[in-house]
């Protein structure tokens, strides 16, 4: 091992959060401050294992000094910062970013706590107006290979399948964000099929997307027949015997049937990121039907 | 060569001489593999990204849009993923992604100032005409209009402006002499930063020395980098593109940043509805900015200079583009600056039809060639600007202050106005005035005052409400008249300064259509980033299509509220921060007619 490993810093910053003064080492932020107080914050484009982007703004605290909210998981900690995660002005912005994502976009296969998230803010994208009169990203799904579907209007463009395709993991900058304002999507140069992009097939997009947007081709067909069940589902860990690097896999069956497979984003070898046999090849492991 | 895919569509020749042209001028374009490449392959190409704005811009007006054989050509000269090459030109909307159906696109402005005098009526006839024409933001035409900015096929850009059908074609056949400008306050002994204007001949270097041009640059050269940044923060001078930040404060901050490379962007992407004031100093005294820049880049100790320029402003980069040549010929710009061994040089960035863009952390990223994103703050440009270096960004009419407060003194600078707002102040009338144009006044004159100067109310009707500090500023009515313009008044009675925007209107015109056009600019505008810009903007430009139509005040209200809290609380820039602030005066003064 080589001795410049980075280890956390050991000097503490002491800071005020929701008026109990607490230590936390220097260069974490203040959402890593919150989950060591315990305090639960929302968060739709941040993963463990990816750079904060703070795009989505649901996260956002009150900083003391500073006239616009602040987003938590990308600004790190000061010493005498004074921080509130529950005033009026936090949880107001929470209940309108979930408000306005859940009044554009669909999201009922998007992650549970999402849906906690927009109950427990009180959340009410109805009284945006009846949907006729109100925009959303409806469009047709994207079936364009035997492995992925991208349904985008589910897309709560959170950058997170960018990322993973690109500096972050990958990097095979297949897709990026293109269009500006609300007809901003994720996309192709010029829109083309994966199969004619850059696209290798890692499958670490998926990984990533909390909304359902972009999923497995056997989770969506399950979806459509309504035979996807994952309360119904276990998950087995091993370690893929494709190659000698050793990555962790979750294999979820479903009767008896290999579904999908993750990796743990806290395992040191993949922070959760595979490529396409990890990913894939467990195809050849069952019969297809 | 990092491991890219490109695809197989095929540049045309002048696609290829376009892109070829543009990366020669910065430089040779094969790479050479070093030893680094192999270590930092990535990054090693990120030093060429860069170049990718001006190549999309090469690429349009070769060919009149963005190709995917030119792009593709482009991406595997830069080497830069397709993806992301083509993420960055739908960002613009200069840049079009279908092949154009004549030689020349017209945008026509049909915003706020420019649909007072009849724009609405010039795109309607325009496209019976069969004319490509596309509605556009506003131009920075607003005293003049309506404008129209003609975007030219393997052809230069150019723009018309007080025009109807009849002189518009005539114009796009016939190449005119262009009209010199008129102040309405010319020969006034009170213009400090437009006593040029009109009078100096832009394109005469001599010219601009024989009119005191360059005294300032001797002197700064003579006092000092640290005495050049001592006066001006002794003049109390503040930045003037909207946020009002001490100037003195802001270079002292990258002038301590020892041992980094530091930067000087010159925020040209005067894109606020209403504004004008940057385009005509542009034009019409360039030399004054690049002697400015060029003492404030001694001062902060940047040898670089970048001047990035709305892309509608073909005419003052063209003026600023020669200034620069000729500084640079006289010894004014580059390795030994007037013989003191210093450095600086500048180079233009043309924009591509961004509002954001003037966002300051948004301009740097369109300059390095990513989408035009702002950027979240803290850190900040003066110890993580462009490139992530230090870098000082003021805005046009801040930097033309410079050579005086240099040549006086700050304290005679500081003398001026009033004890928080020293100087004199740009004011950009439009709308319903006798004389529109722009105006020059020391800080403390108040609303009513400026007004009159520009011949008081004109139209039909009676004087219903003014505009101030443009789409992103506020309405007032006329009980306002007797508020002075400084930064302090203006914040202490809760309305913007902003660029210095004074629209007026009449109770004959339609409010609501404006109101509504600035709800649509916010939402053409917001980059898509966060989601309380990109979603709030669009429902609050339908929940003002819904108060409008079905009287439904009551619960829109609440909505409202909790729209322009999310915007102003949560978004990540500017733009969002104040997209509901004119709407919001409009609705709280009464301004809207509902039927």
């Amino acid at each position: 091992m080589s001795e410049t490993t980075e280890k956390p810093s050991e000097t503490l910053v002491e800071i005020t959060l929701n008026d109990k003064k607490i230590s936390a080492p220097e260069g974490s932020t203040i959402l890593d401050a919150c989950k060591q107080a315990d305090i639960d914050t929302p968060t739709l484009c941040w993963a463990e294992n990816l750079t904060p982007v703070n795009v989505c703004r649901v996260c956002v605290v009150e900083v003391e000094g500073s006239r616009a909210l602040v987003p938590s998981c990308s600004r790190p900690i000061e010493e005498g910062m004074v921080i509130s995660t529950d005033s009026e002005r936090v949880n107001t912005s929470r209940r309108m970013v979930l408000e306005l994502l859940a009044s554009s976009v669909e999201l009922d296969r998007a992650d549970k706590e999402i849906l906690e998230w927009i109950t427990y803010y009180g959340s009410n994208p109805d009284r945006m107006g009846n949907s006729s009169e109100i925009k959303t990203s409806k469009q047709p799904v994207k079936i364009q290979d035997d492995l992925y579907v991208r349904d985008y209007e589910r897309c709560i463009l959170c950058y997170k399948c960018v990322e993973a395709c690109g500096d972050d993991a990958q990097h095979t900058f297949a897709i990026a964000t293109a269009g500006r304002g609300f007809e901003a999507h994720i996309s192709t140069e010029f829109d083309v099929e994966l199969p004619d992009s850059a696209c290798v097939y890692c499958g670490n997009c998926i990984g990533v997307c909390p909304t359902g947007a972009l999923v497995f081709k056997t989770e969506h067909d399950m979806r459509e027949d309504n035979s996807w069940d994952p309360d119904n589902q276990e998950v087995t860990e091993t370690i893929c015997g494709f190659c000698g690097v050793g990555c962790n896999l979750e294999l979820h069956t479903q009767d008896e049937k290999i579904v999908k497979v993750t990796s743990p984003s806290d395992h040191s070898v993949t922070e959760g990121h595979l490529c396409i046999k990890g990913r894939f090849g467990w195809q050849h492991a069952q019969p297809k039907n | 060569m990092p491991d890219l895919k490109f695809s197989n569509s095929l540049p045309t020749n002048s696609e290829k001489k376009a892109v070829d042209e543009t990366i020669e001028l910065h430089g040779p374009v094969t790479l050479e593999i070093t030893e680094r490449l192999v270590y930092s392959g990535w990054q090693r190409t990120q030093e060429r990204r860069h170049l990718l704005l001006p190549t999309l811009h090469a690429l349009q007006r070769a060919s009149g849009w963005i190709s995917p054989g030119g792009l593709d050509y482009a991406c595997r000269v830069l080497e830069v993923p397709p993806a992301e090459a083509y993420s960055v030109a739908t960002f613009y909307h200069l840049f079009s992604s279908q092949p154009p159906s004549g030689d020349q696109i017209l945008h026509v402005c049909d915003d706020i100032a420019c649909s007072l005098n009849g724009a609405n009526d010039l795109i309607d006839n325009l496209r019976k005409e069969g004319y490509e024409t596309k509605p556009s933001p506003c131009l920075g035409q607003c005293e003049r209009g309506p404008a129209v900015f003609v975007q030219g096929v393997a052809s230069d850009d150019n723009v018309v402006f007080d025009t109807d059908l009849k002189q518009l074609q005539k114009s796009l056949t016939e190449s005119s002499e262009k009209e010199s400008i008129k102040l309405p306050q010319a020969g006034s002994d009170h213009l400090r930063l437009l006593s040029r204007v009109g009078i100096v001949d832009p394109n005469s270097l001599e010219d601009y020395k024989s009119h005191g041009g360059y005294e300032a640059l001797i002197k700064a050269l003579e006092i000092g980098d640290e005495q050049i940044i001592e006066e001006v923060s002794t003049s109390g001078l503040r930045g003037r593109g909207g946020a009002a930040f001490p100037t003195g404060v802001k270079w002292k901050a990258v002038a301590d940043e020892k041992g980094r490379t530091h930067h000087l962007v010159c925020n040209a992407d005067e894109s606020e509805p209403g504004t004008f004031k940057d385009r005509v100093l542009m034009e019409n005294d360039p030399f004054a900015l690049i002697e400015s820049m060029t003492i404030v880049g001694l001062a902060i100790n940047a040898e670089k200079g970048w001047f990035y320029i709305r892309g509608e402003y073909p005419i003052a980069k063209q003026r600023l583009a020669g200034a620069i040549e000729k500084a640079r010929k006289s010894g004014l710009l580059g390795d030994d600056i007037l013989g003191s061994g210093r450095k600086f040089d500048i180079e233009i960035r043309s924009g591509a039809g961004a509002y954001i863009c003037g966002e300051e952390t948004a301009l740097f990223n369109s300059i390095e060639g990513f989408r035009g994103e702002p950027r979240n703050k803290p850190p900040f440009p003066t110890t993580n600007g462009l490139f992530n270096e230090p870098t000082v960004v003021n805005n046009v009419e801040t930097l033309a202050n410079i050579p005086r407060i240099i040549l006086n003194g700050g304290e005679a600078f500081a003398a001026e106005g009033t004890d928080q707002s020293s100087g004199t102040r740009l004011f950009c009338l439009s709308g319903r005035v006798a004389l529109p144009g722009l105006y020059e006044f020391e800080f403390g004159a108040t609303l009513g005052e400026i007004l009159d100067a520009a011949g008081g109310f004109s139209g039909p009707g009676n004087l219903k409400a003014i505009l101030l500090g443009g789409a992103a500023g506020s309405f007032v009515t006329p009980e306002s008249i007797d508020l002075p313009l400084t930064f302090e008044d203006t914040r202490d009675a809760g309305v913007a300064l902003g660029s210095g925007v004074i629209m007026a209107f009449s109770d004959a015109d339609e409010l609501t259509k404006t109101v509504l056009r600035i709800a649509e600019f916010f939402r053409d505008e917001s980059c898509g980033q966060c989601v309380p810009c990109r979603v709030g903007t669009v429902r609050q430009e339908e929940l003002l299509i819904r108060v409008a139509d079905k009287n439904s005040v009551e619960t829109d209200i609440s909505l409202f509220d909790d729209l322009a809290s999310v915007m102003s609380d949560a978004s990540i820039c500017g733009l969002g921060h104040t997209a509901a602030s004119a709407i919001r005066s409009a609705l709280n003064l009464g301004l809207l007619e509902t039927q």
